[in-house]
């Protein structure tokens, strides 16, 4: 099978999705000839032309507002919000708009919008360009939440963005868009709500999504040669959320642990290990394990930022808590 | 003088509807039978009217939280309406949005908003989705002084004039944003200066004369058809009611509130013009007994219809409901 990064899955998605419906307008900060900071649009503008690859101002409230009208009217826009710390700038139009204009007009208009953009940390872009957020949409009802971990996921899941008649936020992470994967020449659109089993274990199941996936993998070697047979479960979108293939798992391993580089207080893992206990509380054996960055602004200096975003390493020491093993 | 006679009269008979469809809606809010927010345009009836008397039922509108006249005008039901007020299953919104959400796609008419200031950019994007389609369709949006202050209006001014869709921005400038005077909040005696920055051409009009409204809006949609961009009107109107239900309004005069009441008035002024054209004080008394009866008709047809289903709650949140 062939190879592809992440950043030209998702490239590849997007052209064979602007074949398939003339609706589908890009807009965003630098997306048309410089092909976005990532590069996930290069070429598309000379590709598609000016009136569907169109470079934004620096304005993200104005453009993803503008995304929204023309989703209102018909179109299926795809805004990329360059960095997911500034979703904030576009606070009103991504929640307050895009979220609830279908239900404040009784169904009469839907907004088909696909915001996608990045997160995380690692890269030293410290506290203002480094942050995971999902937690933040996961809160607010009314769009689809997005974190694909391989290139073959941002392939299917993003053709699959383009399908949806509601806003979309596809968050990808910056370390990942030059990981390699195996993507088929012809991939269908990988249907929301579906979480996939990494690796099969017995002992302990890790839950995560997007780069942390790695990790938990990379945990999960580790914990064999110790011993523990660990699961790894992608999440892929976490709402709408699979969590009957979590419960499933955690009712066999009978132990979970919850993984995400977002911050750990009130992050997305509270919800699951909530939900886990409300819904498998019978099969625990130990409390679930929560794994997520100490709450503190992401710092710039190397060792300080590393300090601050979970490792394998702290995925493999709650998974050794939740066996109560030091 | 460009409205004909028939059409001033319609447009007499949209004012007349807004007002009284508002004072409706203050007895019923009074008599704690509407909930929530009440925001009545009440003396600004010439904007919506005059704006719709040179629209398109497929142009695009998309108002605020005081916009019943707007919606109204542009041709929403009022029955629709009314059983929005009472929050019923058969409201525009199937009693989901209230006061400040009505829509009417088929009128054109998107949903209404209650952030100030985040119709500007959305409304970018309607009149791009046209343009695209290559449509001579505009849309059109309404914004208070106050909007015109927020961030989203100059991004979306922006957005409007380099991308150069026919898009409409109305300015309804009632001198007070809420219960702050602009005065004290914007630096420019017009605020129409603010769309120069933008390369948008731009009017300041007599908001209480519905023919200058008319023949402004005109000229914009005129712009916009031809593919001329975005146009900026600043509509120099006055709400003689509070910002909300309750509003103390101890931040102007009560001299100031009946000058506008009595010397100003865009009803008083359009029947004035009618019947200097011809029409009697008669035929005027019709036209408002006509609107008195639809208003009847509307509130009777609210409170004949049902409540929603409760079941309804999870119903248009996502094309197909999500389980919990």
């Amino acid at each position: 099978m062939r190879e592809l990064t992440y950043s030209q899955a998702l490239r590849e998605a997007l052209i064979e999705e602007m074949d398939r419906d003339r609706n589908i307008i890009l807009m965003g900060e630098d997306i048309g000839v410089y092909g976005g900071l990532f590069k996930v649009t290069d070429g598309l503008m000379a590709r598609f032309g000016e009136a569907r690859v169109r470079e934004t101002p620096i304005t993200e409230s104005g453009f993803i507002g503008a995304a929204v009208g023309l989703a209102m009217c018909g179109k299926h826009p795809m805004a990329e919000l360059m960095f997911m710390d500034f979703a904030w700038v576009a606070a009103d139009q991504l929640f307050n708009q895009a979220c609830k204009m279908r239900q404040m007009s009784g169904g009469q208009v839907q907004v088909p919008l696909v915001v996608r953009t990045q997160q995380g940390g690692g890269r030293g872009n410290a506290a203002q360009h480094s942050q995971s957020l999902e937690a933040h949409f996961a809160h607010i009802p009314g769009m689809k939440i997005v974190l694909p971990s391989t290139p073959a996921d941002a392939k299917g899941l993003l053709k699959q963005a383009f399908r949806e008649q509601d806003p979309v936020i596809f968050i990808e992470h910056k370390l990942l868009y030059n990981t390699k994967g195996d993507v088929p020449e012809h991939m269908d659109p990988i249907p929301f709500g579906e979480a996939t089993v990494k690796r099969a274990g017995t002992n302990v199941t890790i839950v995560s999504y997007s780069r942390t996936v790695l990790h938990a993998l990379e945990a999960a070697e580790t914990l064999a040669t110790q011993g523990i047979s660990a699961e790894v479960i992608d999440l892929r979108t976490i709402y709408p959320l699979d969590m009957a293939t979590v419960l499933r798992s955690v009712k066999k391993t009978n132990r979970a642990v919850v993984a995400h580089e977002s911050h750990r207080n009130s992050g997305f893992g509270a919800e699951l290990a909530s939900r886990i206990t409300e819904q498998a509380f019978t099969s625990l054996d130990a409390p679930v394990e929560r794994v997520g960055a100490l709450d503190v602004p992401i710092p710039y200096s190397q060792p300080l930022e590393s300090a601050t975003l979970p490792s394998p390493d702290w995925i493999v020491a709650a998974a050794r808590k939740t066996l109560y093993k030091a | 003088m460009t409205l004909s006679t028939p059409q001033l009269r319609d447009g007499y008979r949209m004012m007349l509807l807004a007002r009284a469809f508002d004072r409706k809606c203050e007895e019923l809010f009074q008599q704690g039978i509407i909930r929530g927010s009440l925001h009545m345009c009440i003396g600004q009836e010439a904007t919506g009217a005059g704006a719709a008397l040179a629209l398109r039922d497929d142009d695009i509108l998309i108002t605020n939280y005081r916009g019943h006249g707007h919606a109204l005008s542009k041709g929403i039901s009022p029955r629709a309406a009314m059983a929005e007020m009472l929050g019923r299953a058969t409201g525009c919104c199937k009693g989901k949005g209230g006061s400040m959400h009505w829509t009417d796609v088929k009128k054109g008419i998107m949903p209404a908003n209650a952030i100030v200031g985040a119709g500007l950019p959305t409304v970018v994007g309607c009149a791009l989705a046209g343009q695209l389609d290559g449509l001579d369709r505009v849309a059109v949006t309404f914004f208070g002084d106050g909007a015109s202050n927020q961030g989203t209006a100059h991004e979306a001014m922006n957005l409007a004039s380099i991308w150069k869709v026919p898009a409409i921005y109305i300015c309804e400038n009632n001198l007070y944003s809420e219960m702050t005077p602009i005065s004290k909040t914007a630096p420019n005696k017009d605020l129409a200066e603010r769309a120069a920055a933008y390369h948008i051409p731009a009017e300041v009009v007599d908001g209480n004369d519905i023919e200058a409204m008319f023949d402004a809006v005109c000229r914009a949609v005129t712009r916009g058809r031809q593919g001329g961009g975005p146009s900026f009107i600043e509509a120099k109107t006055y709400r003689v009611v509070g910002h909300m239900i309750g509003d103390s309004q101890i931040y102007r005069s009560k001299d100031e509130v009946e000058e506008w009441r009595t010397q100003r008035d865009p009803i008083m002024r359009a029947g004035a013009k009618l019947i200097e054209r011809g029409l009697t004080a008669a035929e005027l008394e019709a036209i408002q007994t006509s609107v008195d009866a639809t208003i009847t008709d509307a509130v009777q047809f609210a409170k004949d219809s049902p409540y929603p289903d409760v079941r309804e709650v999870y119903v248009d949140v996502f094309a197909e409901p999500i389980p919990a």
